[in-house]
């Protein structure tokens, strides 16, 4: 019996350990993998021009998007896109700030603001073309529109949650006004107005998307919808790959942003948990 | 009672904001701060509105609008479910799983619209496609925390009474689970309705989306606006519903039972 045991211990002991660093990377890359060698194959093996090859994709889209058009759809589109967060965020967080310290104000607008949110955000993308025409300015403001919501309604919130003892201390301490918000309301707000701006950030990609393909003729999103009308699908994947890529960037930066501000909220709840 | 009047006073408030705005707004198009055309003032739209609600086509969209919004929600919710127990639930696929999620996650659903039609045609088929690939992560992520959350104490304390793992689905892990899921349900009864709305005005799948494209390419700029006042409507009741189902099914739950005590 306790010999049997002994091997029993001694079996995991004797077999080579596999170092971290390899069982992490495959981790990582093992189904990526899977996935594009299945790809490759069934291109290979059954050629179907509706799913090209990753290698027909590949030079697609350096030849499409790393040319003239890199200038004509992929900067324009991208210069939308980040005017409209930054307006969205700036706004959504001055507004929030205000609506969410004024309690009669608070109670007159969150209806309203509500409703706005409610309202599915591509519904506003004829209407503003329709109001504004085909610009850019229309839509960079169709990306403002439907992204300032969750920015603005979260900061409310987040304002109104302030911890009053906080407040009230900085009152006694006779912070000036514009102390007060830097140093304590929109620090104490700032997980809050994250999650918004995380929400709008979705929002803002969606519509700078579909306004390219209703209301345009130019920009990432009108290219791929004309790709596709034109059977030409190694440019059309190639279009759904870059913005694929701009999401994930865009969710990089975003992480990385979210670190910085909120590295302190992640580390009191660490040691809460602790 | 001060709270009662305190409530009172904000819904009077709330009221007071909703009539200002429109009040504004008929005001705006008046006066000509803004082009009446485009932009109809609010008595001229909930007129517009009025004459749809007596229509059949007005309430077919909306049929329409919510059997490919529901459909799309119900497989993505499927889905979910079952992907997300399975990888939640065995930390061997959690860990070769997650870069190619944390990959996949943040592409923007609209990106694969012409994957879509090139696959189904201009169809309903099409914009499920969509509506789905947007909705599952919502729910996914969520049964994903949902079933990794069980608290361990419950765990070891269930091994230790000798229940095997078929038990342990139903009483720990469906328990643990079922708030996140629900929460997963009503972001992605957002999601799925905003890209219920956007196959219908690019693939042009009938529905609200369509109903409004075709008010605006007929200039009927008022009808433009009943058909998003609808959607927001829409989009509001349907989140009212889902916070009820909410507060049935989790009765029992801390989150739920801490409101109703305080």
């Amino acid at each position: 019996m306790s010999v049997s045991e002994t091997r029993h211990i001694a079996i995991p002991a004797r077999r080579p350990r596999v170092p971290r660093w390899i069982t992490g990377t495959l981790e990582v890359i093992a189904l990526p993998i899977l996935i594009l060698g299945a790809w490759s194959i069934s291109a290979a093996v059954a050629p179907n021009n509706r799913f090209p090859s990753l290698w027909e994709i590949g030079e697609a889209f350096v030849d499409t998007w790393f040319g003239p058009n890199f200038f004509i759809d992929v900067l324009p589109s991208l210069g939308r896109l980040s005017a409209g967060i930054i307006i969205a965020v700036v706004v959504g967080i001055a507004l929030g700030l205000l609506v969410g310290s004024v309690q009669w104000l608070r109670s007159l607008l969150e209806p309203v603001f509500e409703f706005f949110r409610a309202v599915p955000p591509p519904m506003l993308v004829p209407l503003l073309a329709l109001a504004l025409g085909i610009s850019d300015q229309a839509k960079v403001l169709v990306i403002v529109a439907g992204a300032v919501w969750p920015v603005l309604l979260n900061t409310v919130e987040g304002v109104r949650a302030v911890d009053s003892l906080q407040r009230e201390t900085a009152r006694a301490y006779q912070l000036s006004g514009a102390r007060r918000v830097v140093s304590i309301t929109l620090p104490s707000a700032s997980p809050q107005i994250m999650a918004g701006v995380r929400q709008s950030l979705s929002i803002a990609l969606i519509l700078m998307v579909i306004s390219e393909m209703t209301a345009s003729s130019s920009g990432i999103g009108y290219q791929i919808l004309v790709f596709q009308t034109n059977y030409q699908y190694a440019e059309m994947w190639s279009g759904v790959v870059l913005l694929g890529l701009i999401g994930v960037v865009l969710a990089i930066i975003f992480q990385l942003v979210e670190r910085r501000v909120l590295g302190w909220y992640y580390g009191l709840k660490g040691a809460e948990r602790a | 009672m001060r709270s009662g009047s305190g409530m009172l006073s904000r819904v009077l408030l709330g009221i007071a904001g909703v009539l200002g705005f429109l009040l504004i707004w008929q005001l705006a198009a008046a006066v000509g701060w803004i082009n009446a055309k485009y932009v109809p003032p609010p008595t001229e739209v909930f007129a517009s509105l009025g004459s749809q609600l007596l229509d059949l086509q007005y309430w077919r969209a909306i049929g329409n609008t919510l059997t490919t919004w529901s459909i799309g929600l119900g497989i993505s919710i499927a889905l979910a479910v079952v992907l997300g127990t399975v990888i939640g639930l065995v930390p061997f696929l959690r860990r070769y799983t997650r870069s190619t999620i944390e990959f996949l996650r943040p592409i923007p659903s609209v990106a694969i619209i012409p994957i879509a039609i090139m696959s189904f045609g201009p169809n309903r088929e099409a914009s499920l496609v969509i509506v789905v690939f947007a909705t599952f992560w919502q729910v996914f992520i969520q049964v994903l925390y949902g079933v990794a959350d069980v608290d361990p104490v419950a765990r070891d304390t269930q091994r230790s009474f000798g229940i095997g793992p078929f038990q342990r689905l139903p009483h720990l892990v469906l328990p643990t689970a079922l708030p996140y899921l629900i929460t997963g349900i009503r972001l992605g009864a957002t999601v799925a309705l905003i890209l219920t709305v956007t196959g219908e005005l690019i693939i042009g799948v009938p529905g609200i989306g369509r109903l409004l494209t075709q008010r605006a390419t007929a200039g009927d700029y008022a009808g433009v606006y009943a058909m998003v006042i609808t959607a927001g409507a829409l989009a509001l009741i349907i989140n009212l519903i889902i916070r009820v189902i909410e507060r049935r099914a989790l009765a029992w739950h801390q989150s739920v039972r801490g409101e109703v005590v305080l």
